[in-house]
Parts: C-alpha cells; sequence; structure tokens
C-alpha cells in the first residue's frame, strides 16, 4: 500500500515540473498582456477625450493649453525613419553581401562580432557622438541649427545597420550552394550571380530585416533625443528641428501629470501599434520562404 | 539609352562598393568607441570609481551609479533567467507546434519588438505606480526582466534545441524521467548557449536608459535597499551630457560603459566558441 | 511444465496516427534466448522492439491495442513504474551515443538515476558492467575522460555497458552494429553470446546475415505482419513461408 502511495506522488512529482514550466512559459504572454493593458487603460480615455481624428492629426501638441494633436511626431517619426532606411538599408547590404560573399573566413570572423558590438552600444553613447560630430557638421555645411531630422536619420541609420547585415547575411548563408554553383556555370561573374540570382532568393529575409530595422528605428529614443531638437511643429525639411513619437514621451515624461501623462500613454498606444504591424508583416515576410 | 558596362567592370565596381561599405561600418563603430574610450579614459580615476557624485554630478565619483548598475541588472537577469530558460524548456519538449507553444512564440517575438520608451511607460504605471513599487531598483530591474526575457527565451531555445534528441532518448531509456533528463543532460550540454544569452541580456541591462529613467528614478544616492531609488551609469551620463552638467564625468562614465559592453561582448563570444567547439 | 515467456505479446496492433505499422502480432520471447527480429525496412522491427520497454508512450501520434507481458505482468497496467521497467529493459540504439561525460560517468548515469550514491558501489558496478561488455581492458585506464573520443565499436559497447548497469533482466538491441566495421561487431556479437546467459536478448539485426550467426531464434517481420517464427537454423534453412525464403536468399530486400 505504501509502495502504491510513494509511486502515486512520484507520477505526480512527474507532472510537477511539467506544469512549473507550463506556468514559466505563460510569463511571455501575461507580460505581453499586461503591458497592453496597461498601456490601454492609461491612454485610451485621452483619446476618446480629445476625439481621435483631432489626436493623430491634429497639428498642435501644446499641453499647457489642453491640445494634444501628435501629427507633428508622427511626420517626425516617418521622415527620420525613411531617412534612416535610405541610408542605412544600402549599406547593411553591402555589408551583409560582404560577410556572405566576398570576406575571407577569418576577417567575417572579426567582422561579425564587430557588428554585434556596434549593436550593443548603448544609444546615449550614438547620441553623445552625433550631437559632438553629426550635428555641428550639418549646421556648418547644410545649414540650420544641426539639431535635425537629418541628424537624427544620420544616428538611426547607424543604429539600425548590425539588425539589417545579420538578418540578411543569414538569409544569404541559407541559400542553397547550388543556386551560385549554377551561375558559375553560366558564365555568371560574382556580382552578376549576387545581383541576379542570390539576392532574389533571399529576398523574403532581407525584407524581413529591413521591417526589423524600420521598428528599431521608430522605437529608438534616447538617441534621437539628443540630435533632434525639440520643435513640437510640423517639420517643413530635414534640416528642421523635430520630435518624434517616442522623444515626445521620452521628454515630457519626466513632468507630465493628469490628462498631459495620459496623452504620453495615448502615443504610446500608437507606437505599440505600430511596431504590432511591423512585426506581423515581418513575420509573414519570413514565413513566406 | 544608357553606357552598356562590361561585366568584368561592373564586377570590380560592385566589389569595390561593398568593400567601402565594409570598411566604413568598421570605421564608424572604431571611432566611436576610440574616441570615447580616448576622451573618457584618463578621467577614470580612482576616486571616480569610489566616490559617490556630489554637486549634481560636477564632482566626485560615479560609485552609486555603478551599484545601480550592478543592482537593477542582477534583479533582471535572476528574474528573467529562470523564466526564460523554463519557457525554453517548454517549448522544446513538443516535437510539433501547438497552439499554445505559437501563442507564446508571438508573445515573446512581439516583446523584443516593444520600443524601450515604451516599456519605460509600462514599467511606470505597473510597478511603480499600480504595485506601488515606487521608483526603486525593484521597479528597474522587474522592467528590465522583461526586456530581456525574449533575448534569454530565443538562445536557451537554441541552445536546447542544438542538444542532439538522442540523449533525451538515451536518458528516457536508462529509467530517467523528464525532469532528471533535464537537469543531468539537457542543462549541462546548453549551457554555454544559455550562458550567451545571459550575458547578451546583461549587455542589454547595462546600456538601457529610457526604461530605467522612468522606472528606477535618477536619484544620486547611494540605493541602500531594493526599493531605493538609483541611477544607472547610462542614465547618469544622460543626463550629464544633455544637460552640460560636466563633459568630463560624462566622457568618462560613457567610457566605463563602453569598457563595460567590450567585456560583455567578448564574454559572450568567448562562450559561442566554445559551444561551436563541443562540436555542435 | 510450460515455461512462463519471458516477454509475450498478444494481439498487438500498432498505429501511427492512421498508420497500422504492425498487425495482429502474437510472439513470445523465452527467458536466456537470443531472439532476432529480421525484416525489410519499415515492417516495423524497431517499433516492435521499443513496445516492449513502452519507448512508444513517448512518441506522439501512436497507439497501440493487444497486450505486453513481462513475466506475466501486463507492463501497461497502472501500477507499473515506467522507470523500474525501463531499467528492466534496457535498450541499445542504431547510433552509439555516449553521454556528454566521462566514460565512468555514462555508466553510472542509470545507477546514480536510481539513487545509488556510494563511491564504491558505483565504482564496482561500472567495472562489472566494463567487463560483461568486453570494454574494459581497453578503457579501465582512462574511465574519467571522455566518452565521445572512444571508437564507434567502442561507444556501442559503452552503451551496452550503460544499460548493464542497471542490472536489467532483458536487453533490446536495434541495429547495434550498423556503422560498425566487422571487427567491432564481431566482438559485440561475442559478447551478446556471453550474456544471454544472466539476460534475455531480443536483437533487430542489420543485415539477415547477423541474425544467422547470433540468434537462437528469429522471427520474420513483413509489412506488420509476422510470418514466421523458429530456431534459427531451421527458419533459415526450412523455411515454411515463401517469402521468408525469398528475403533470406535476396530476392526481395
Amino acid at each position: 500500500m505504501l509502495q502504491g502511495l510513494i509511486h502515486k506522488m512520484k507520477r505526480l512529482g512527474e507532472r510537477f515540473p511539467q506544469s512549473l514550466f507550463f506556468i514559466m512559459a505563460l510569463s511571455a504572454l501575461s507580460a505581453l498582456a499586461l503591458i497592453t493593458i496597461f498601456i490601454f487603460i492609461e491612454g485610451i480615455p485621452l483619446i476618446v477625450k480629445v476625439g481621435f481624428f483631432n489626436f493623430i492629426f491634429g497639428m498642435k501638441w501644446a499641453p499647457s493649453l489642453g491640445q494634444y494633436g501628435i501629427f507633428p511626431m508622427i511626420v517626425g517619426t516617418v521622415l527620420v525613419t525613411l531617412g534612416a532606411i535610405i541610408l542605412g538599408v544600402p549599406i547593411a547590404l553591402c555589408c551583409s553581401i560582404f560577410l556572405a560573399e566576398f570576406a575571407p573566413r577569418k576577417l567575417s570572423n572579426l567582422v561579425r562580432p564587430a557588428i554585434q558590438l556596434l549593436a550593443g552600444i548603448p544609444s546615449v553613447v550614438f547620441g553623445f557622438w552625433g550631437l559632438i560630430f553629426i550635428v555641428p557638421a550639418i549646421r556648418n555645411y547644410l545649414g540650420g541649427p544641426g539639431l535635425s531630422i537629418l541628424a537624427g536619420s544620420i544616428i538611426l541609420a547607424i543604429m539600425i545597420l548590425p539588425t539589417v547585415i545579420s538578418i540578411s547575411e543569414v538569409s544569404l548563408l541559407a541559400l542553397s550552394p547550388l543556386l551560385k554553383e549554377g551561375a558559375f556555370a553560366l558564365g555568371a561573374t560574382h556580382w552578376q550571380t549576387i545581383r541576379s540570382v542570390l539576392l532574389p532568393a533571399a529576398k523574403s529575409g532581407i525584407l524581413a530585416s529591413i521591417i526589423l530595422g524600420i521598428g528599431r528605428a521608430v522605437g529608438e529614443t534616447m538617441a534621437v533625443i539628443m540630435v533632434l531638437g525639440n520643435a513640437v511643429a510640423l517639420p517643413s525639411s530635414i534640416l528642421d528641428p523635430a520630435r518624434t513619437l517616442t522623444t515626445n514621451i521620452g521628454i515630457e515624461m519626466g513632468y507630465a501629470s493628469g490628462d498631459h501623462q495620459q496623452a504620453l500613454f495615448a502615443t504610446g498606444i500608437v507606437l505599440l501599434v505600430i511596431i504590432m504591424l511591423l512585426n506581423s508583416i515581418a513575420q509573414y515576410a519570413i514565413r513566406r520562404k | 539609352m544608357g553606357i552598356r558596362l562590361n561585366p568584368k567592370t561592373t564586377q570590380k565596381i560592385a566589389k569595390a562598393v561593398i568593400w567601402s561599405a565594409a570598411i566604413l561600418v568598421l570605421f564608424l563603430l572604431f571611432s566611436i568607441i576610440i574616441y570615447i574610450l580616448s576622451k573618457g579614459i584618463p578621467h577614470i580615476t580612482w576616486q571616480f570609481l569610489t566616490q559617490i557624485p556630489s554637486d549634481m554630478g560636477r564632482s566626485g565619483g560615479i560609485l552609486s551609479t555603478i551599484v545601480g548598475t550592478l543592482s537593477v541588472t542582477l534583479v533582471a537577469i535572476i528574474v528573467a533567467t529562470p523564466l526564460g530558460v523554463g519557457t525554453a524548456f517548454y517549448l522544446t519538449e513538443y516535437t510539433r507546434e501547438s497552439t499554445i507553444t505559437k501563442i507564446i512564440r508571438f508573445s515573446a517575438e512581439s516583446l523584443a519588438g516593444i520600443p524601450s520608451i515604451v516599456y519605460g511607460l509600462f514599467g511606470f504605471i505597473f510597478f511603480v505606480i499600480y504595485l506601488k513599487l515606487g521608483w526603486s531598483i525593484l521597479s528597474g530591474g522587474l522592467t528590465l526582466a522583461v526586456m530581456i526575457l525574449p533575448t534569454i527565451i530565443r538562445t536557451s531555445e537554441e541552445a536546447i534545441r542544438t542538444v542532439p534528441p538522442m540523449y533525451r532518448e538515451v536518458s528516457f531509456s536508462l529509467g530517467g524521467t523528464k525532469w532528471q533528463t533535464m537537469i543531468k543532460v539537457l542543462i549541462p550540454s546548453a549551457l554555454p548557449g544559455i550562458a550567451t544569452g545571459i550575458i547578451l541580456g546583461i549587455g542589454r541591462c547595462v546600456a538601457e536608459t529610457a526604461a530605467v529613467i522612468l522606472t528606477a528614478g535618477s536619484a544620486l544616492q547611494m540605493p541602500t535597499s531594493l526599493f531605493s531609488p538609483a541611477r544607472t551609469m547610462a542614465v547618469h551620463f544622460y543626463i550629464l551630457a544633455s544637460e552640460g552638467i560636466s563633459l568630463e564625468k560624462a566622457f568618462a562614465t560613457s567610457a566605463l560603459l563602453i569598457i563595460l559592453i567590450l567585456l560583455i561582448n567578448i564574454g559572450a563570444n568567448l562562450l559561442v566558441n566554445k559551444f561551436v567547439a563541443k562540436g555542435h | 511444465m510450460i515455461e512462463q515467456a519471458k516477454i509475450s505479446i498478444k494481439n498487438l496492433n500498432f498505429y501511427y496516427n492512421k498508420n497500422e505499422v504492425i498487425k495482429a502480432l502474437s510472439l513470445e520471447v523465452k527467458a536466456n534466448e537470443i531472439l532476432s527480429i529480421f525484416g525489410p525496412a519499415n515492417s516495423g522491427t524497431t517499433t516492435l522492439l521499443r513496445t516492449m520497454n513502452r519507448m512508444t508512450d513517448l512518441i506522439s501520434g501512436a497507439r497501440m491495442e493487444g497486450e505486453v507481458f513481462l513475466d506475466g505482468k501486463n507492463i501497461h497496467s497502472t501500477d507499473v513504474n515506467i522507470t523500474e521497467l525501463r531499467r528492466k529493459v534496457g535498450m541499445v540504439f542504431e547510433i552509439p551515443t555516449p553521454l556528454p561525460m566521462s566514460i565512468f560517468d555514462n555508466i553510472a548515469y542509470g545507477p546514480r538515476l536510481g539513487g545509488i550514491k556510494n563511491k564504491a558501489s558505483l565504482a564496482e558496478i561500472v567495472e562489472q558492467s566494463l567487463q560483461m561488455a568486453v570494454l574494459w581492458d581497453e578503457v579501465k585506464d582512462r574511465l574519467h575522460s571522455s566518452g565521445m573520443r572512444l571508437s564507434g565499436g567502442q561507444q556501442q559497447r559503452l552503451c551496452i555497458a550503460r544499460i548493464l548497469a542497471l542490472h536489467p533482466e532483458v536487453i533490446l538491441l536495434d541495429r547495434p552494429c550498423s556503422g560498425l566495421d566487422p571487427v567491432s561487431t564481431s566482438k559485440i556479437e561475442e559478447s551478446l553470446r556471453q550474456l544471454k546467459e544472466k539476460f534475455t536478448i531480443i536483437i533487430v539485426p542489420h543485415n539477415v546475415q547477423q541474425a544467422g550467426r547470433v540468434a537462437d531464434r528469429v522471427a520474420f517481420l513483413l509489412m506488420g505482419n509476422l510470418i514466421e517464427v523458429g530456431a534459427t537454423a531451421e527458419v533459415f534453412e526450412n523455411p515454411k513461408d515463401k517469402r521468408t525464403s525469398d528475403y533470406i536468399t535476396g530476392r526481395f530486400g
């Protein structure tokens, strides 16, 4: 009888870790749920109060006057991100092609960790460096205050390099070597092969890397705060200072309260939605392989 | 219309462009690091490391921020590692994807993409306000834990999946239970990979600013408990630099940060090489 | 007096999802014999082997009808301790898989799981098992080096020693020599002949000739059906079913 009891306890003991891991595995889901719920709870009332269209398309952000239009910030985010992509993606693609196709093994084993290191540098350091070098350069050679969308784009371009490079490189390396061999056998040069065979074949992975890079650019705060200037008005050129959705939150959260604070949470909702959309598109692109 | 270039020429141009891009990126990396280190290391003195800041950071050292950084990182790692590794074990126990595993994976991927400022908002409203933890090491650490959770899940899962499935079969056939198999065979084999994930998580915690400033606060005093507010080195650097308090101290702090990140990256790479050398 | 079979399988039907891979199979394994279950690929030989220690429990989508008895007791009854069962009925797999630990720890793994901690006892168990697996002389000076450094043949004998450390009653071997050179193969076959004095051995061979060399009795499985069972010499020289003779002579493979 005792044997049976011990045996039963052993069986229960075996189920215990199973359920333990299950509960642990729910942590990711619960965290996501909590984040979504709490951000939404804080932000939605403000959106309702101000009105959805007034919030998203309102041109004026003046919390002391009770005005919460975030359109200039949306424009700021879009322009800065666009600039980052235009500047960063071509360089990143070249680097990933370099790593996958041109670099000898020893060199790529050095370059790859270097790219990882780039990814680890704190964003505030990038912002600081940008403040010291990029901003004055723009001010002296291109005009404007230097603190500008262009400065933000340049810094973000550098910051998204690791993301785009590593995922694109993986996509290129994952291609079957037969593709390359086939093209060479037809007399194509290395570059011709890359351009007409390898890049198209790795298209979905490269696209996914770009989308994730966009996500990174959209979400970046600290580096951008330091170089973008603090202008709340709608920017009219890339040399103008501006705010993005993220810097808006970052700058004002320190002293906001009441409706103002809720408006910042509402901005957070917009960010969450954008990121979720981008992530879903990226997942879809990856799966299409 | 258009110049028809000889393929050999295009090849040469392409190769030159590609090599230039790589050189440019490396140049940027090194110039940033060398600039910060060269400007900052001269100011890293023994006093710098062992005194607490005074006069808003204009003088004194950064000891309290070092302690702040270490504490929030420690809290984050202690919380996120078991959860992350446990999740990875759960995900790898199933050979087929079920709805649950898809949902969990989707959650982890989504968490990875959320901007750090949004984590700051969340940490603020949930840990600081709702759970009444206040601006504290605990709030900061817990927020960071959620931030690094996806990284640990991803690297741990990858590490466990590279353990040959036969090891599991062998262990079962010798009478091992799932739990024993995990502890005695899977974890030891996957350990380098798991450790790499943890180290990457540490790197993330050290570098993070936006989420920390909204949850651990920016108090300069030496924290005395998990519930004390604290300032991390990254936050300190940001405040020093953006408010122009002290360029000298700013460079020194960022140099220290860079050195830490360098050490963390080297550590992670050594582990990865050990992992690969094991023949996986 | 009718001797009780060591393992008795009654009316086994086995399904992977919707596929029936073993059909209405009944088989008895006598104690202390070497029984070889052979047949072409996908005939269910490996599956049949795995039903005997319930390794099939671990496969999702697998379903079983019928009964399997060990010493007269149904191995699926609710009071059967699976870990005990798997210690009594040990299994050696096709690919030699030393665990990523020292030779000593590999063999001590099973006993340690069972709660044996005493260093002296473990050392004794390790030596005994390696002796029985005819590996002791080759590794006695490097027990603490990694098991993965051994040659293929040595690794497989390590796997045999590993299950011997648990004092099993039955040893199941699934194509144990398939990647090995003839010398290692014959060493393992020789050790099996010695082991059968203490254990019951069931082996799925990687070719028919091995069945002929090693087994006392053989069972021929084709597409999940048990075609014929009997003493090795008889089945090989006077098979009752044409399909058996066709397979043995190599008319199909």
